[in-house]
C-alpha cells in the first residue's frame, strides 16, 4: 500500500487520536536509515562515474591522437613509396599496423568507458528519483505526526487555560466589533483634530486684531482713564 | 528554522512589520513545539505554526463539525474545494472535528516570506468566516 493511501485510511480510520501512530516509530527509523543507504550509494555512484568519465576523455585523447598518428604515416609511406625506398615504405607500414592495432584496443577501451559512464548516469539519476520519492513519502508521514501532536498541544493549553476556541461566528463579530471601534476612534480623532485646527484660526485672527477683543490690562486702563474724563 | 527564531523575530517586529500586523508570539510546549501567533486586535483567530524537518506549517482553526448546517455540509466541502485555488497562500484541510486554513512553507524560507505568510493566512480567515456564515449555524 503506498504511503499516502495508508495515511489516508488511518486518518480515516480515526487515528487522529495521540498515541496512535500512523506508521510504527520503529518502521520510520528503518525507513530514515533505507533513504541514508540510499544517499550514500548515490554518493558512490556519482564519484564512480566522475572517475569513469575521466578515464573516457582521456580515451578519447589517446584515440585521436592514434588516428592523427596512423594518417601521418599513411603520408610517409606514400612519400618513401614514390621515393622508390620499398624497404622504407615497409618499416613505415609495420608501424602503421602497431598504430591500428593500438587505435582498435584504445578505440574499445573508449566504447567500454563510454558504455559504463552512461550506465552509471542512468543509476544516479533513477537514484535520485528514488532518494526524493522516500524524502517525500518520509515527510507525508512525519508531518501527520506533527500536527496530530501539535494538536494536542494546543487542545491541552486550550484546557488548561481554561479558554476555548470560540464560535467561528462569534470570533468574526468581536474582531469587527474592534475593527469598528477602532474606525470610530479615528473618525473621532479627526473630528478633534480639526476642531483644534479651528481654534489655532481663532488664534490667528485674534494675533491679527481680527474678531473677538481681548480684555487685556491695557485696555481696562484705557476704559478707565476714559470715564476719569 | 525554528519556531523560537520566529517568535523572536516577530517579537522584535512590534511596530514594524510590513504587513501593518503586530503579532503576539507564545510558545505552547508539547511533545511538538507549537508557537501561538496572535495577530493584535484579531486575537480570536490566532494561528498555530509548527515546524517539521522540510516545512513550516502555519495553521488556523475555523470552525468545528457542529457548527456547519447539516445540509450545508456537502455544500460547503465543494466551494472549499474550488476556492481552494484561488485563495492565495493558503488550503483548506481538517483537523479531526475542525476546519483549518493551513500554509505551508518550506523550511528555508525568509522571516519576511513567514510574515507574509501569516498576514494572509490571517485575512483569508476572516474572509472565508464571513463569506462561508451562510453555511454555519
Amino acid at each position: 500500500m503506498s504511503i499516502f493511501k495508508k495515511i489516508m485510511t488511518a486518518i480515516r480510520g480515526g487515528a487522529s487520536e495521540v498515541g496512535e501512530s500512523i506508521v510504527d516509530s520503529n518502521a520510520t527509523r528503518i525507513f530514515e536509515q533505507e533513504i541514508r543507504d540510499s544517499e550514500n550509494h548515490l554518493t558512490k555512484a556519482k564519484r564512480d562515474l566522475t572517475g569513469v568519465m575521466a578515464q573516457q576523455m582521456s580515451s578519447s585523447r589517446e584515440v585521436d591522437r592514434l588516428k592523427r598518428e596512423v594518417v601521418e604515416h599513411e603520408g610517409y609511406a606514400v612519400q618513401a613509396l614514390e621515393k622508390g625506398d620499398e624497404t622504407l615504405a615497409l618499416a613505415v607500414a609495420e608501424k602503421i599496423s602497431t598504430l591500428e592495432n593500438d587505435l582498435a584496443s584504445q578505440q574499445q577501451a573508449l566504447d567500454s568507458f563510454s558504455g559504463s559512464a552512461n550506465r552509471l548516469k542512468e543509476l544516479v539519476k533513477k537514484s535520485e528519483r528514488q532518494v526524493g520519492e522516500y524524502k517525500r513519502q518520509l515527510s507525508m508521514v512525519k508531518t501527520t505526526e506533527s500536527v496530530q501532536k501539535a494538536t494536542s498541544a494546543i487542545t491541552d493549553n486550550f484546557s488548561s487555560s481554561n479558554s476555548k476556541l470560540l464560535n467561528a461566528k462569534d470570533s468574526l463579530e468581536r474582531i469587527k466589533a474592534k475593527q469598528q471601534k477602532f474606525d470610530d476612534q479615528m473618525k473621532a480623532a479627526e473630528v478633534l483634530e480639526s476642531e483644534n485646527s479651528d481654534n489655532s484660526l481663532a488664534a490667528q485672527l485674534k494675533q491679527a486684531g481680527i474678531g473677538g477683543t481681548d480684555n487685556s490690562a491695557n485696555s481696562v486702563l484705557d476704559r478707565l482713564k476714559a470715564k476719569q474724563k | 528554522m525554528n519556531i523560537h527564531k520566529i517568535a523572536d523575530h516577530l517579537n522584535s517586529l512590534a511596530d514594524n512589520s510590513e504587513t501593518g500586523m503586530v503579532f503576539d508570539c507564545q510558545p505552547i510546549s508539547g511533545e511538538v513545539d507549537v508557537l501561538q501567533i496572535t495577530v493584535i486586535d484579531r486575537e480570536e483567530l490566532p494561528i498555530f505554526v509548527s515546524v517539521t524537518d522540510d516545512q513550516i506549517l502555519c495553521i488556523t482553526y475555523l470552525w468545528g463539525v457542529e457548527e456547519v448546517k447539516p445540509d450545508c455540509l456537502q455544500d460547503m466541502h465543494v466551494s472549499m474545494l474550488e476556492m481552494n485555488i484561488p485563495m492565495p497562500l493558503s488550503s483548506f484541510s481538517k483537523i479531526g472535528d475542525k476546519y483549518v486554513i493551513f500554509g505551508a512553507l518550506s523550511i528555508n524560507s525568509s522571516f519576511h516570506d513567514i510574515e507574509h505568510e501569516l498576514g494572509v493566512l490571517n485575512s483569508n480567515a476572516m474572509e472565508i468566516i464571513d463569506d462561508m456564515g451562510e453555511y454555519l449555524i
